[in-house]
């Protein structure tokens, strides 16, 4: 018999009452009590070959439209939570993207939203994160912890200014900084395998030891001797022909560094390999229940190991993402808690490659809203403006219903008898 | 295939978990291994499988001695081994879980998972398991899930199957379908080991009983030996195979229980609009297979789980309890055994004394001022375990250092050195030697005869047979029938399935 046990789970009225306050305070604030004068959604960029029209609107009015729509969604997850149903996730995507337009456009009142701009940015500020996190996916879903991306993040940054400035190519950048951050990322991996060490604990000695030893590299070669090494620049922005002429896709996609380029094909990579490969299926068993995985032959200490060496060397290129992919120099402490931010997006996007990143766009957003909020309206409080992201995270999170569930051998070690 | 065990020796560092064992299985052959838990069996067999290595002794297949260094090579060697405890991810789906490890697969890794699900349905098919390949395992009744393990083991060609207490977890008519299973599968020619403790499944199945006692065989016999032959040799002496008690003289009604309904920790409904009531000098057993609700029952009676809806309502004595805390149910005269000792009976890195004040630690027999009261500790514990007869250095030492026999009586003795009114036993005999499931039965009986109502929570129907005054079957969360202990097993095991007449 195969029969499967009943499922009775409880809804609840989380979303629907979550989503009609958040629909109320945009009515209200954003909407009746909302500035005045027109705002222009910019499409296409100034420079773009393709001009298309921009769309205008009163700020107010759109408030109140806005507020209204989310009313409609709250009252539509509303009638799923009555019948005991979830809410589906496109109605928290809708939401979310509506209340953020709402936003923009508040924010905007009698100036112009520079649509492609802000995504672009987002996209690159979230390149980071992104990398961070399917470093911690890598190694979490092996079952191992990773508290240490912030750690494999700098030390990727460090070496690719470093040795991009060094070598003044800036392949080798990328490579020594994949490098060294996959060797550090062994010491993880051995410690927690090996030695059976606490996870967490040797994930914040390494952070404390890479920021340590950056901060003294810096201080004592990099501000000595910043033309030689500590100057590497960008790496040139790349047009890919045709597709980067769509308008809005075309700049946001496609004109972009090379990270962001491996960024957008390594995440659905790591997605296919993990549920569609056998090499997937087998570290996913390893992460779940490692004793079952060696009982039919696989090694679990190899799997492991592997996972976070491979996981550390992509945290690694996000570290050079954040120097020769941005900023152009290394900079003290300069992944500023990307890492633990990346960590959070792991667990927000349930180890799932594909949500962790959509998560990590969401940080990479809050933080281009912080500096152009400041630019197009510069008494209102930047503090404010960066809460929201998180409190849409927050809708999103409520929206998938239920507890997320990590693998299930995480952090603990795999003795074999 | 001919397998041979040569002189197998393990040593968990002090602990000899197995002495010089010899093991022949022949081609075709099912094989019993009967012994107690704790007598090595299982040991014996993870060694067999490679996830253990042996310290001394070899083994043999064909003639042909082996060097296995993991289950890969075991594999290999064509031995499948069905594990207590599942190896199976939950999370994943049987087809997954069956091609794990040597996954069928197409260009660049990919799984072909087509080829997979049609490996299942194969056996499945051959052997009338009825299995769907893409059903998930945690959604699978666990038999079901037992008979993915063995098409696990099966798909990899094994010609001699490991079956490590496969019927603890499975109702009888499970556990006939699995017998029939495994006489047809020696019949196609695979040789089983049937790794037991229950007399009655090997003598309705093996050919051949091998009996290990304390790491040692001590003996083989045929399944025609007599039962009482068997245990003895199980054990090391006589044995008493059925418990003896008065006719149960009732009481007052002691518990009432109205429409309770209890989640899970799934959120998902465990107990469902369930009644009932207990008298005073009766036990009423709460039979069915693990899983049907029964844990959550007890944990919600203790006052640990909260129970859903208004309409809930639970009278101890004729005095209200629902959503009381569990001190206020503990006061009120409730005494509970938890289904399992090591997690939630006993705190294993304290000492005996220790433990067995766990429940009463506030109480002034425990405490001088805001201390406690090491000396009445001591003399309290002392008598305690002269009472309850602890086998024990003392009552200072460590619970984690104590068998599981000797565990459980701690904690029946913690729980009954209170005057209680009812007591829930849950699982009272799980995993504990013979000697002391006669010991804790009695205690029970002598509870009953006192005029305690108790409510005992058990998936062996030897144990419920031999002690309930009334029979409550469980089924999904409901009581499905309440029949007398003169019932036969064939109609416990159809309750148990949820077949209702």
């Amino acid at each position: 018999m195969t029969t499967s046990k009943e499922t009775e789970v409880k809804v609840g009225y989380k979303s629907p009452i979550v989503m009609g306050s958040i629909g109320l305070l945009t009515l209200v604030f954003l909407g009746l009590l909302g500035r005045d004068g027109m705002v222009a959604f910019e499409i296409s960029r100034r420079t773009d070959s393709l001009q298309l029209p921009t769309l205008d609107i009163d700020s107010s009015l759109l408030g109140v439209l806005s507020g209204l729509a989310m009313f409609a969604l709250a009252g539509f997850s509303f009638s799923k939570a009555i019948k005991n149903l979830k809410t589906p996730i496109w109605v928290s995507i809708v939401f979310g993207l509506v209340g953020v337009t709402a936003l923009l456009g508040w924010l905007a009142a009698e100036k112009s939203v520079p649509i492609a701009f802000i995504a672009g940015t987002a996209l690159v500020l979230a390149v980071p994160i992104i990398l961070g996190a399917m470093a911690g996916i890598m190694s979490e879903r092996v079952g191992i912890t990773n508290i240490a991306i912030e750690g494999q993040l700098l030390t990727g940054a460090f070496m690719a200014a470093v040795v991009s400035s060094i070598t003044g190519n800036f392949l080798f950048g990328i490579i020594a900084a994949m490098v060294t951050s996959a060797l550090l990322s062994m010491i993880l991996a051995v410690f927690s395998i090996k030695f059976l060490a606490q996870q967490i604990i040797v994930g914040v000695v390494l952070n404390v030891l890479v920021i340590g030893v950056t901060n003294f590299l810096y201080q004592q070669w990099l501000t000595e001797d910043a033309e030689n090494v500590n100057f590497p620049g960008t790496m040139d922005i790349i047009k890919i022909p045709v597709l980067s002429d769509i308008p809005l896709l075309g700049p946001v996609f496609f004109e972009n560094r090379i990270t962001v380029f491996f960024a957008i094909l390594i995440v659905p990579t790591i997605w296919f390999v993990l549920f569609k490969t056998r090499l997937g299926l087998r570290a996913r068993a390893v992460g779940e229940h490692p004793l079952a995985a060696d009982t039919v032959g696989i090694n679990v200490g190899r799997t492991r190991f592997w996972w976070v060496t491979i996981g550390g060397s992509i945290a690694g290129l996000g570290g050079a993402a954040l120097t020769i992919g941005n900023a152009g120099a290394f900079g003290r402490e300069m992944s500023g808690g990307f890492g633990f931010i990346a960590l959070a997006v792991v667990i927000l996007g349930r180890w799932n490659p594909i949500y962790a990143s959509l998560a990590a766009l969401l940080f990479g957003f809050s933080i281009i809203m912080r500096v152009w909020a400041n630019q197009v309206s510069p008494g209102i409080p930047t503090d404010f403006i960066t809460m929201v992201p998180y409190v849409v995270t927050i809708i999103a999170v409520v929206g998938f219903v239920g507890k997320s569930r990590p693998p299930k051998a995480l952090a603990v070690p795999y003795v074999k008898g | 295939m001919k397998l041979e065990l040569r002189g197998i020796t393990k040593r968990f560092g002090a602990v000899t978990a197995n002495e010089d064992i010899d093991l022949v299985i022949e081609p075709g052959e099912i094989h019993a291994l009967l012994g107690e838990n704790g007598a090595g069996k299982s040991t014996l067999m993870n060694v067999l499988y490679g996830l253990y290595t042996a310290d001394e002794g070899h083994i043999e297949i064909d003639g042909v001695k082996q060097n296995f260094s993991g289950p890969g090579d075991a594999m290999a060697a064509g031995i499948g081994m069905v594990h207590q405890h599942f190896m199976l991810i939950p999370v994943f789906t049987v087809a997954e879980n069956v091609a794990l490890g040597h996954e069928p697969t197409k260009a660049l890794g990919v799984i072909d998972l087509a080829e997979a699900k049609k490996q299942v349905l194969e056996i499945s098919e051959r052997f009338g398991f009825n299995i769907d390949p893409d059903a998930l395992i945690e959604d699978l009744p666990v038999g079901a899930q037992q008979r993915v393990e063995i098409i696990k083991a099966l798909s990899r060609d094994a010609k001699i199957l490991v079956l490590d207490e496969p019927t603890a977890v499975l109702t009888p008519q499970e556990t006939d379908e699995l017998m029939e299973i495994m006489r047809q599968l020696a019949k196609s020619g695979t040789s089983i080991v049937f790794i037991t403790h229950k007399l009655r499944e090997v003598k309705a199945v093996a050919d051949r009983i091998t009996v290990i006692r304390l790491g040692k065989v001590v003996g083989s016999a045929k399944p025609d030996a007599e039962t009482s032959e068997l245990a003895s040799l199980m054990v090391g002496r006589e044995v008493m195979l059925t418990v003896n008690k008065k006719p149960a003289a009732l009481g007052d009604v002691v518990l009432e229980v109205e429409h309770i309904t209890v989640l899970d920790d799934r959120s998902q409904k465990a107990v469902n609009d369930l009644s009932f009531e207990v008298r005073g000098g009766e036990i009423l057993a709460l039979a069915g297979v693990q899983g049907n609700g029964q844990t959550e029952l007890a944990e919600f009676l203790l006052g640990l789980r909260k129970p859903l809806g208004s309409k809930a309502k639970v009278n101890l004595n004729g005095k209200e309890i629902t959503n009381k805390s569990v001190r206020e149910v503990l006061e009120s005269g409730v005494g509970f055994i938890p289904e399992d000792r090591q997690t939630d009976g006993l705190v294993s890195e304290f000492t005996i004394a220790e433990n067995l004040m766990l429940n009463s630690s506030y109480k002034s027999r425990f405490t001088k001022g805001l201390n406690i009261n090491f000396a009445a500790r001591k003399r309290i514990a002392k008598e305690l375990v002269e009472q309850f007869d602890v086998r024990t250095p003392s009552s200072e030492t460590v619970a984690n250092k104590l068998s599981g026999g000797n565990q459980q009586k701690v904690v029946v003795a913690r729980e009954l050195s209170r005057e209680v009114s009812l007591l829930i036993a849950s699982q009272p005999t799980r995993g504990v030697d013979v000697g002391s499931i006669e010991f804790i039965h009695e205690q029970i009986i002598a509870e009953r005869d006192a005029g305690k109502a108790v409510i005992l929570i058990s998936s062996e129907l030897d144990e419920v047979l031999a002690l309930a005054d009334r029979i409550a079957v469980m089924y999904r969360g409901k009581i499905v029938g309440i029949v007398e202990p003169n019932t036969s097993r064939e109609d416990l095991g159809k309750l148990m399935a949820g077949v209702t007449a």
